[in-house]
């Protein structure tokens, strides 16, 4: 099976604090990968890594069949990124932003269809400091989109995000995946990952502690949890480490 | 209602496209960009009155035994007498009200600060006029020949240095704040995760400043040229060369300025770290041969001497481009060693 994501035994301390710890895990081509834990538990360390914007310590990193030593400017073209806390510039128009990363792209698609893609035709001429936050989200994921990429990165891409504007986003990712796209995302909600994720995986305290699909992680809980009510992933994650997945 | 977009230029075009479109968007920078020169030169016409004589202002304690003094100074043209208590005296040299006390008595004393290049004049004229009053024969009286033809007074030499400090603050600050905030957004970051290319990154907002040196550089040439008749020898071309390898080579600097730090205290303590001792070294509002010779080859190898020296040989000497080839290289070094040096040590988390 040709895989997206291949990464293996991953390591990353700063200073004595060890971000990630021994992480394994693949990625499939054309499937959505969660990778689902609590602040902290080293999720963006272990995305910014595959991102190529961090190094490991540790461990064998392989994105789309190539390695970021030797192959770093072809495969920035294939990937799409979107991160946790940039903001872009307050005083372009969304049309303006777009148009500024699809020029660093050697092939993708036009500003009317990324627009099209993120539903954002009417705001076009908007500065982005106008935009909500939700329309921010899915700027910053039309950018992302704009080199037409195999592979798409999302670090909590609906953090802080209203429910109708997550629901938005989230059919957004949809379309991308129609069209034969790969994501690996990143949250600590567990109804994102039942919504967008074939497979999930759990990490705490940066290992991996299960993954499976949303529905077999849900059905490893056993009979009892799933006769009082529809168990979940807060519950997955509650058995597995007798916490929550927020502190609330 | 479908419009059709324009093709997506080349990524270093819309990278300084993206800067200009901020800065035109941002009415503070383009206020101070322009006010600058507009404030610096209006201050220096009202310093420097077109037609002046300078004028001596000499202190004399009030009372009847300095009376002859003040006499004597009163019909002295270009002095200015000043009846001063005592007591006030110090405090009025210090302050600059006058330039000089003088003490009656038989021979009188002067009394004044030798490191003040004013009141050593005031000692020269005090001293003629009070030993002339004394009758002291003149063996001879020279002629004088007086040079206040626009183009060697002291405000002609000053302008194409405001116009240089002009440059040089305008690039710093804007790029190095700019380059400060991108990073605090995380923007560099996600521009890193891009596949642009950093170099382009960095010479954007280089390129994008020189958009507004034209009106930077015309406004104050042009009020020089109009309040104070400050002539114009060089020609357009090799002015606009000067201000450009200026930009150009403090676009670099300020970028490598900006190219590690994470706060704006600390690219604003960079900044002036690094122009305010050039106000002062590099020959602005003074000769810089006022420095001893030992640290003359580093003034002169300074960026900002470079730039005022070319631009004062190009606007008041009819410098051509060949005249100031020793400077555009300085510049040219200026530009070319900070930028690699900011490409190469840029911080982009």
């Amino acid at each position: 099976m040709e895989l997206a994501v291949r990464c293996q035994n991953l390591q990353k301390r700063y200073g004595d604090v060890v971000a990630v710890d021994g992480l394994s895990f693949e990625v499939r081509r054309g499937e959505c990968y969660g990778l689902l834990g609590p602040n902290g538990a080293g999720k963006t360390t272990t995305i910014e890594i595959l991102e190529g914007l961090l190094s490991p310590d540790g461990g064998d990193v392989d994105v789309l069949g190539c390695r970021w030593q030797t192959d770093e400017r072809q495969l920035r073209q294939r990937l799409g990124v979107q991160l946790q806390e940039s903001q872009f510039t307050d005083k372009l128009t969304v049309e303006e932003t777009l148009r500024l990363f699809r020029s660093f792209y050697d092939r993708g698609k036009t500003i009317d269809q990324l627009l099209g893609l993120v539903e954002l035709e009417s705001k076009r001429r908007s500065w982005v400091v106008k935009l909500s936050g939700g329309q921010r989200q899915r700027l910053s994921v039309a950018c992302a989109l704009a080199g037409d990429p195999d592979l798409l990165f999302l670090d909590e891409p609906t953090t802080g995000l209203d429910p109708q504007s997550r629901r938005q986003l989230w059919a957004v990712l949809a379309r991308f995946r129609e069209a034969g796209g790969t994501v690996l995302l990143t949250t600590h909600y567990m109804d994102e990952a039942e919504a967008l994720c074939d497979r999930v995986a759990i990490v705490d305290h940066g290992k991996l502690i299960a993954e499976d699909t949303p529905k077999g992680l849900v059905a490893s809980l056993g009979a009892p949890r799933v006769v009082v009510h529809q168990g979940t992933l807060e519950d997955v994650f509650m058995s597995l480490t007798g916490r929550h997945l927020r502190e609330e | 209602m479908s419009i059709e977009s324009p093709p997506t230029h080349a990524p270093l075009v819309e990278l300084t496209l993206a800067r200009l479109r901020e800065f035109v968007r941002e009415p503070e920078a383009l206020f101070w960009t322009f006010l600058f020169p507009i404030v610096m030169s209006v201050a220096m016409a009202i310093a420097f009155p077109a037609s002046s004589g300078q004028t001596v202002r000499v202190g004399v304690a009030p009372g009847p035994e300095s009376a002859a003094l003040r006499q004597a100074l009163a019909s002295t043209p270009d002095v200015v007498v000043k009846e001063i208590p005592t007591d006030e005296q110090p405090r009025a040299l210090r302050n600059g009200d006058v330039h000089l006390i003088v003490v009656a008595g038989n021979p009188p004393a002067y009394r004044f600060d030798p490191m003040r290049e004013e009141s050593r004049l005031a000692r020269l004229v005090v001293d003629g006029a009070l030993k002339t009053a004394a009758g002291r024969a003149e063996p001879w009286k020279a002629t004088e020949e007086l040079v206040e033809i626009p183009g060697s007074r002291y405000v002609d030499w000053l302008i194409p240095a405001i116009i240089s400090l002009g440059i040089m603050n305008n690039s710093l600050w804007s790029i190095g704040f700019m380059t400060v905030q991108a990073r605090l957004r995380k923007l560099l970051k996600r521009l890193a995760a891009s596949p642009m290319r950093r170099r382009d990154f960095l010479m954007a907002p280089i390129l994008a400043r020189l958009a507004f040196l034209g009106p930077e550089v015309a406004v104050p040439l042009l009020f020089g040229a109009i309040a104070f008749g400050m002539p114009i020898h060089g020609g357009i071309l090799s002015i606009a060369v000067v201000a450009i390898a200026g930009a150009l080579m403090f676009g670099a600097i300020g970028m490598l300025m900006g190219s590690r730090v994470r706060t704006f205290e600390a690219i604003s303590g960079l900044m002036n770290l690094a122009s305010v001792p050039m106000w002062v070294l590099c020959g602005v509002f003074f000769s810089a041969s006022n420095f001893p010779d030992a640290v003359q080859p580093i003034i002169q190898l300074l960026p900002l001497t470079a730039l005022v020296d070319a631009m004062r040989a190009v606007v008041l000497e009819g410098s051509t481009i060949g005249g100031v080839w020793h400077e555009l290289a300085i510049m040219a070094s200026w530009t070319f060693l900070p930028f690699a040096l900011a490409l190469k040590i840029f911080r982009w988390r």
